[in-house]
């Protein structure tokens, strides 16, 4: 199967936050901890309710990711700019504008 | 402009307060997610990529400095120091914390602001033309009518949970710059033989995934029947109109799959009904909400045009800005001023704190305490004396709002797309800021002349591709952003749905298909007088597909 993350969007604003391998929420994508079993993703789902009925988040969902040169990227394209941020600023400063 | 009257602040003091509530019991857990949610887009509130996003009516595109400024604020102190202005002439915060949103709405109710009805299925936000009550080509000022709908339908009981969404528009000029065939019911003002003034209903038109051009469904509605005639069709639509998919609930689709004939029949004997009872709108209430409205007085000043010309062709980039920037005003002596938001690589309907304070200031100072936004996303000084363009052109040159480009192909209308949207497959923003940049040169836009060109990042269509005149929809193939052109579309006089040109292109080809597209039109049109769409609506699609693919159907 393919690695999955779980990411959610925290409560208090919004901001996409990914479950960790401590068993918290982090703002960081790549402290995110990786299910590469199906008894893992049962895992994840259960903590992203218990999560969700505490509260701490919402719109929590198993994400697919894949391991490049040692780093976790997120297959689709919105996930990515989800970890990331808006593509804007950095296009700007490519183009020097 | 309208000021609130006692009832308005009632009920924007009344829902802050029962929003406010609603947020602190979800924030102490005494209601969840899906209690919440419908709550929360009642108020604008949405949930995107990165944050929470709170939608902000701006009524038919009317603001004053003191209410911009306000924007400004809230964009500091709540937000990230800016606001972004959308295609439905509100504008919208990317990154508000919901714990700080009662605090924004309670600030925003100073000022005569809120977010109520700006989502769900109720009559949203009235738009209207943004040189209303300026323009040189105006019958009659379409704003008081907007504002009679605005109030009527504010909290409409019976309008409050639609099949869907509900668009309504109204223009009172020869150029219709509201875009209203592509509403639920757009409103077109005019005057009979008579002298009388009253409104033709377009109905059913819109765009998204399935795009329709509104139909005319009366050609004259007394201006006092107004609300009647506006009833009798949504109280039809909301009959039988369909609950059972959502993409089927609009509207356009009830006309299109009952007949435009079948119900005017029954919209005409509702209002039959409707048209003696209490919804005949008073001469006199029209009277009193038109005062609101009374253009500005505007002291001649016929002594500037002579030194407009000289300071004209004493700064060639001012000139440029003139020649694009600024409409004619119905007094010989003022001129419309549009701001474009359209910088060379930026994103389209942005707007920092400190510019929209630098707005504000102009605004007060320069055009009567008045601002418009534009569903184009770019802002408006509806009445600047020719005078005083010099000083404004400066001003807005050093906070890097002096793009001459409007009505240019860098004057781009584009959604937030994948950046920031939920609903996104793809991104809007890098592809105009990619086509902004590759058609920076002025000399080369104007060359290119007048166009349209608009992107959307999903088929519900917010940056209205469907009209553009190149239009472009982000769509997800296999995990990538793929970018489907179509060409020919119009907004306004002669509105069009434009046609697919073929295969999609991907996030590295289109900005050069757009290109293809451009040097096709420039070696067959007849002269530098005939647009784009003239030239288009003359050649048709065969020589821009062969352009834009080789025989097999491939981009080329
Ligand atoms: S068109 Fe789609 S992607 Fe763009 S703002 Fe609207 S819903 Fe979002």
């Amino acid at each position: 199967m393919s690695l999955k993350i779980l990411t959610a969007s925290r409560l208090t604003d919004g901001h996409p936050v990914w479950y960790c391998t401590d068993g918290g929420w982090s703002k960081e994508f790549s402290n995110a901890a990786v299910a590469d079993t199906s008894l893992a993703c049962l895992l994840f789902e259960r903590v992203a309710k218990q999560a969700i009925e505490k509260n701490e988040i919402v719109d929590a969902t198993l994400v697919d990711v894949e391991t490049r040169d040692g780093r976790l990227v997120a297959l689709r394209l919105r996930e990515r700019i989800r970890a990331n941020g808006p593509t804007i600023t950095s296009y700007a400063q490519n183009q020097s504008i | 402009m309208y000021r609130y009257d006692e009832f308005d602040k009632a009920f924007v003091a009344a829902r802050v307060a029962e929003f406010s509530d609603q947020v602190t019991r979800r924030l102490a857990g005494e209601m969840t997610e899906e209690e919440f949610m419908p709550l929360r887009l009642r108020n604008g509130v949405y949930l995107q990529l990165h944050a929470y996003m709170l939608r902000v009516a701006i009524p038919y595109g009317t603001l004053s400095s003191r209410q911009l400024r306000k924007l400004a604020h809230i964009a500091r102190r709540y937000d990230r120091g800016y606001g972004h202005f959308t295609t439905r002439q509100n504008i919208q915060f990317n990154w508000p914390r919901l714990v700080d949103i009662p605090e924004i709405l309670e600030e925003l109710s100073e000022v005569e602001m809120h977010a109520i009805q700006t989502s769900g299925n109720c009559i949203r936000n009235v738009t209207s033309d943004h040189f209303a009550g300026a323009a040189a080509d105006e019958f009659a000022d379409p704003r008081p009518y907007a504002e009679i709908l605005r109030q009527w339908s504010s909290l409409h009981p019976e309008f409050s949970y639609l099949p869907r969404k509900f668009k309504i528009a109204v223009v009172g000029a020869r150029i219709d710059r509201a875009a209203i065939q592509v509403h639920d019911i757009g409103l077109w003002l005019k005057r009979d033989s008579s002298g009388k003034l009253g409104f033709a209903f377009y109905v059913g038109g819109g765009q998204g995934r399935t795009p329709m051009v509104a139909r005319l469904l009366r050609d004259f509605v007394p201006e006092e029947d107004l609300l009647s005639y506006t009833t009798a069709i949504i109280r039809i639509y909301n009959l039988y109109g369909r609950r059972d998919n959502k993409y089927k609930a609009r509207i356009k689709i009830l006309i299109h799959e009952t007949g435009l004939e079948k119900l005017r029949e029954e919209i005409e004997a509702e209002f039959a009904i409707l048209k003696t009872g209490e919804l005949k709108l008073p001469q006199a209430d029209i009277d009193a909400i038109n005062a609101y409205f009374h253009t500005p007085d505007l002291a001649d000043r016929p002594e500037w045009h002579h030194n407009l010309d000289w300071l004209r062709s004493d700064d060639p980039a001012f000139d440029r800005w003139v020649n694009r920037n600024v409409a004619s005003h119905r007094h010989p002596d003022y001129g419309i001023v549009t701001i474009s938001l359209k910088p060379t690589g930026g994103v389209p309907g942005d707007a920092t704190s400190v510019q929209m304070d630098v707005v504000a200031d102009l605004a007060e100072r320069y055009s009567k305490d008045e601002l418009r936004v534009s569903y184009h996303q770019n802002l408006v000084l509806p009445h600047v004396a020719l005078g005083d363009l010099k000083v404004i052109y400066d001003t807005l040159l050093a906070t890097g709002l002096a793009s001459a480009n409007i009505g240019l192909i860098s004057d781009i209308i584009a959604c937030p797309g994948l950046d920031y949207c939920t609903l996104a497959n793809a991104r809007s923003i890098s592809v105009a800021q990619q086509i902004s940049a590759r058609f920076s040169s002025h000399d080369r836009q104007m060359q290119v002349g007048e166009i349209q060109l608009n992107i959307s990042g999903c088929i519900n269509a917010c940056g209205h591709h469907h009209v553009g005149h190149i239009g472009i929809l982000g769509v997800e193939k296999k995990g990538s952003e793929l970018y489907q052109l179509t060409l020919g579309g119009n907004a306004g006089n002669n509105c069009a749905i434009g046609e697919i040109t073929g295969r999609g292109f991907s996030s590295d080809e289109i900005v050069d298909a757009v290109e293809t597209v451009i040097n096709t039109y420039l070696s067959v049109r007849e002269s530098n007088k005939e647009s784009f769409i003239s030239t288009y609506r003359r050649v048709g699609m065969a020589l821009f597909r062969q352009a834009l693919y080789d025989v097999t159907g491939r981009a080329v």
